[in-house]
């Protein structure tokens, strides 16, 4: 469990990125933190593993003051994996995804021996194993970097926007494996974006930030879609335009569900998997 | 040609005087630089004064500095130390700017991603950031490679030999050929120990080639290769 206390983070100058933000992450579910640019979401992240420390306010991972550890060893046990992928351009993938592991010490031929299975787990084939960062489409760097955050593995896994530069059929991969990774792995999860949909998707929990890390509201995508809190969620989740009422409309070629717009959104699907007829 | 045919021992000798003479200060001008490059960025106060005051040393003309130089570190005039101070001051003139500038062109979300997976501020500097400014610190030991040994010659004047030792001679006894093979021989020095770094990038920094696109045709091949299979 990881707990923001009253926490403020006040950039040299003067900014005010988040004020008194306090939330509990839970263990082993996805948070998903969605905001636009500015308001705070990628500082929250980088405070959990001290990239950036809060100017006041305490952060505990399962009941310990991160103040209180050391960073470098606290983001060894953390697994990063950021825009961009981050990877390291003079590494191949296979030393990529082996960084933490090495600088924790474990020996060389046994971190690769871990890093190839690592690969065989997020669906990259062992062949590419040997390229650099640059040989490969953006999809799979962004892969390695999911790799490289599950290498030490960590219980805890911090993204920060790791699929905004891929286009959106391989963004749709790219959230499904982690979808299934996530049934399989159980890490703890904390998720930041900027679209409300990836949010959607992916999130046990999602937290709506307004600017300066103000928390417009907090819950399942569920609760969020049900009963927008306040009219920013409802303008943030594109409810006031009728983005999300969905009714059923008949074509010629069967049932159709579109918006208040009257754009087709989808198909209304029976329960056993089929088509409704 | 006769002269060259007569010669070769001289030239044989002439040609490893220079090379002991030319190469420690590449090596070191190398070497120092980067704990002044990466003091250079480190500080506001400190990239204006470093830069500055080492591109200056530049400015010193070689004879009185050759001069002045035993003075001040307690060697005798002919020592060839004083030669080997000189040209690493020089190399690290041209040095010492091109390794700040290289060290400060990491990119910067390569720098949060490395600090992001946990390394050291140690590690991260000797494992990200220098190997990712090993091209740019190339293209400077290059021109420092290339300008410490035809300076090496230069030390002629004040008895120590080298490839430079041909011209003095050449010219006091009124010999073209000698002067000739002193300047050709230099030259051919020079585009050796280029060659020779250009050879080491390569092998030190094999994703240099294949980030920039350069890649062989073989390369270009097996990679296709790969994509259909």
């Amino acid at each position: 469990m990881i707990e923001f206390c009253s926490v403020t983070k006040q950039f040299p100058g003067g900014t005010l990125v988040v004020e008194d933000f306090s939330l509990v992450i839970p263990s082993r579910k996805t948070t998903v933190l969605v905001g636009s640019s500015g308001s705070g979401k990628t500082t929250l992240l980088r405070m959990i593993n001290r990239m950036v420390d809060p100017t006041s306010g305490r952060i505990e991972i399962d009941g310990e003051d991160t103040a209180l550890l050391e960073p470098v060893a606290l983001r060894r046990r953390i697994g990063y994996v950021m825009q961009n992928s981050g990877l390291l351009p003079h590494l191949t993938v296979i030393n990529n995804v082996a960084t933490v592991p090495v600088l924790n010490r474990v020996p060389k031929k046994q971190a690769r021996q871990d890093a190839l299975l690592l690969l065989d787990t997020v669906g990259l084939d062992r062949s590419l194993a040997d390229r650099y960062p640059s040989q490969l489409s953006g999809g799979q760097q962004q892969r390695v970097g999911v790799a490289r955050g599950l290498a030490a593995d960590p219980n805890i896994l911090l993204m920060d926007e790791p699929f905004g530069a891929v286009d959106p059929i391989v963004r749709a991969e790219l959230q499904t494996e982690l979808l299934r990774l996530q049934t399989e792995l159980d890490k703890t999860v904390v998720f930041v974006t900027h679209d409300i949909d990836e949010a959607f998707l992916l999130g046990d929990q999602v937290v709506i930030l307004e600017k300066g890390g103000r928390i417009a509201q907090v819950g399942s995508p569920t609760e969020i879609l049900s009963a927008p809190a306040t009219d920013f969620v409802a303008t943030f989740i594109g409810a006031d335009r009728g983005k999300r009422e969905l009714s059923i409309r008949s074509s010629p070629s069967g049932d159709i569900l579109v918006d208040a717009d009257g754009r087709a959104a989808g198909v209304l699907i029976d329960s056993a998997g089929g088509p409704a007829l | 040609m006769n002269w060259l045919v007569n010669n070769g021992d001289l030239i044989g000798q002439l040609v490893v005087a220079h090379l002991l003479i030319a190469i420690p200060p590449i090596i070191l001008s190398l070497v120092i630089s980067v704990p002044i490059g990466w003091l250079a960025n480190r500080y506001a106060w400190s990239r204006g004064t470093l830069l500055t005051g080492f591109g200056l040393l530049y400015a010193i003309p070689s004879l009185p500095l050759f001069i002045i130089l035993p003075l001040i570190i307690g060697t005798g005039l002919r020592d060839s130390i004083n030669l080997v101070v000189a040209l690493t001051l020089y190399g690290l003139a041209l040095m010492v700017r091109t390794t700040a500038d290289g060290l400060a062109s990491v990119d910067p979300d390569v720098r949060q991603s490395a600090s992001g997976v946990g390394f050291s501020g140690r590690s991260q500097f000797f494992r990200v950031e220098l190997p990712l400014a090993g091209p740019v610190l190339l293209a400077g030991i290059r021109v420092v490679a290339v300008s410490t040994i035809s300076l090496t010659t230069v030390g002629a004047v004040i008895g120590i030999s080298s490839l430079g030792s041909l011209f003095t001679d050449g010219f006091q006894r009124g010999i073209g050929a000698e002067i000739l093979t002193g300047i050709v021989l230099t030259i051919i020095l020079a585009l050796g120990v280029d060659g020779l770094l250009v050879l080491l990038g390569r092998i030190l920094m094999p994703w240099v080639a294949v980030n920039s696109g350069r890649v062989s045709r073989r390369e270009r091949r097996r990679a296709r290769l790969a994509v259909v299979a």
